[in-house]
């Protein structure tokens, strides 16, 4: 029986009074392709962003892989994580964001190789060679040397994917990563994420209001309110038959809004 | 002519001697000003406070008593200057204190995205200031730190009060001796202007040059 390479135990997050994540526990294998929906405010985005550890948490545990996120042990005791422990753990770990992050004053191969060339030692050659597959893989080899300013919507998130596959972490988070683009645009970055979730066997976690791509690419869809995991199961049964009415009232909403399931 | 020209040689030393100044203090400021820019942004209380200190402490006191205690004060305590020496040192540390503010104001602009991407990416603190924040807040201090050396120029006029002979200073004894205000006083007029428009001119240079990857637009 293999271990969940993640696993969220009754964690809780306030920003002052509102209290966004009430003791939510989950549970994720490896390998495992899962979508997080929900309305807006519902949490889904928070608990990327605490994967990621760009937020901190009010309360709980998180384990990645087998060892804690927020804390580390000294001696018999389990302590708040240092920025050296949080380095350990971010290498694990990959993401990337609605708005794509790239770096502005870096070309789009000089984006990809920073962090590898930073943190992992790499030398330059290798680290462009890399690259350089991983922009063939999501089509921008011909815009590796365009800065960021150069490129439309679509071809910077796919830059910001190669980017963050780049590191090569076990998991991946996606944060929203159609919502900023024009329709037209949406396509090409689905389609790269669809490759990577049939070629390789990366974890990933997807924050969507795609709901026909969530219906594709993921082996289980969480369906978020205030906070709870409502429902959860396959994404046929989500999407077909959901049992919540909470689900089902979210569903028709979205799809009179005129998104495609 | 040949009294006019040993007068003019004069005032050119003066210019030299402002230049100096202009070139010395503005290096000092830089430092300054990214040691108490950067320390103001710092996790570290202690940090946080000395820079606070340091900063609204020589903006808010006059370049001139600035000036007159490090060459009239400072010897009470053993520590002796020549003119030029305290006139850097205060020009540097009145002027970085300005300075320091427009490093902290460009940091913070660059937006709290990038420092998250640099956190995905599991960059250190120091590699996110170093090859991702700085270089992005870099053209953004630019026109401010041209406008701060300009300023700082123009406040090098000061030194002459302890007896540096800088160019007001040598137009000051020009003056004295031939009793004509016009000629040494519009020739460093001239020079004045010549010096603040060199450096506006070469901050527009490097402000072109180091944005040129950003073409206005953030992504």
């Amino acid at each position: 029986m293999p271990q969940p390479i993640i696993r969220i135990d009754n964690i809780v997050k306030r920003y002052g009074p509102l209290t966004v994540l009430d003791g939510l526990s989950m549970d994720v294998m490896p390998g495992e392709k899962l979508a997080l929906i929900g309305p807006s405010g519902s949490g889904k985005t928070t608990i990327l962003r605490i994967l990621m550890t760009l937020e901190t948490i009010s309360g709980g545990h998180i384990q990645i892989d087998g060892d804690q996120l927020y804390h580390m042990k000294k001696g018999a005791d389990l302590v708040a994580a240092d920025e050296a422990h949080l380095r350990r753990m971010r290498s694990k770990i990959g993401m990337v964001f609605q708005h794509f992050n790239l770096f502005p004053h870096k070309c789009v191969l000089d984006n990809v190789t920073l962090a590898p060339m930073l943190t992992q030692g790499v030398k330059r050659g290798d680290a462009e060679k890399r690259a350089m597959e991983l922009l063939d893989m999501v089509g921008m080899a011909d815009k590796a040397r365009s800065v960021p300013a150069q490129l439309s919507g679509g071809q910077k998130q796919r830059a910001a994917i190669a980017r963050a596959l780049a590191l090569s972490p076990k998991i991946m988070l996606f944060d929203e990563v159609t919502s900023a683009l024009d329709p037209e645009l949406v396509e090409e970055v689905l389609n790269v994420m669809k490759h990577l979730a049939a070629e390789t066997d990366m974890t990933m976690l997807l924050v969507t209001h795609e709901m026909g791509f969530a219906h594709d690419f993921a082996d289980r869809v969480l369906f978020f309110d205030r906070g709870k995991i409502v429902e959860q199961g396959k994404p046929e049964e989500i999407f077909r038959n959901p049992k919540q009415e909470r689900t089902q009232t979210f569903l028709r909403k979205i799809i009179a809004a005129g998104h495609r399931v | 002519m040949s009294v006019w020209s040993g007068y003019l040689t004069l005032i050119l030393e003066g210019a030299l001697v402002t230049l100096q100044l202009t070139i010395m203090g503005s290096a000092l400021a830089l430092v300054m000003a990214f040691l108490a820019g950067l320390g103001r942004l710092s996790r570290i209380f202690a940090v946080r406070a000395l820079a606070t200190t340091y900063i609204e402490f020589f903006r808010g006191t006059s370049i001139f008593v600035q000036l007159f205690w490090v060459y009239f004060v400072l010897p009470l305590a053993g520590l002796t200057l020549t003119p030029l020496q305290a006139g850097v040192l205060a020009l540097g540390l009145n002027v970085g204190a300005y300075g320091a503010e427009v490093v902290r104001g460009a940091v913070k602009a660059i937006g709290r995205e990038q420092t998250e991407a640099c956190v995905a990416l599991n960059l250190s603190r120091y590699q996110r200031m170093r090859y991702v924040i700085l270089p992005q807040a870099l053209p953004l201090m630019l026109p401010t730190f041209g406008n701060n050396a300009i300023e700082l120029l123009k406040g090098t006029a000061v030194v002459s009060l302890i007896s540096l002979t800088d160019m007001t200073f040598q137009a000051q004894v020009v003056r004295a001796q031939t009793g004509n205000t016009l000629i040494p006083f519009t020739m460093i007029l001239i020079l004045y202007f010549a010096m603040s428009w060199t450096i506006s001119t070469a901050m527009r240079w490097l402000e072109r040059r180091m944005s040129r990857n950003l073409d206005g637009v953030r992504s």
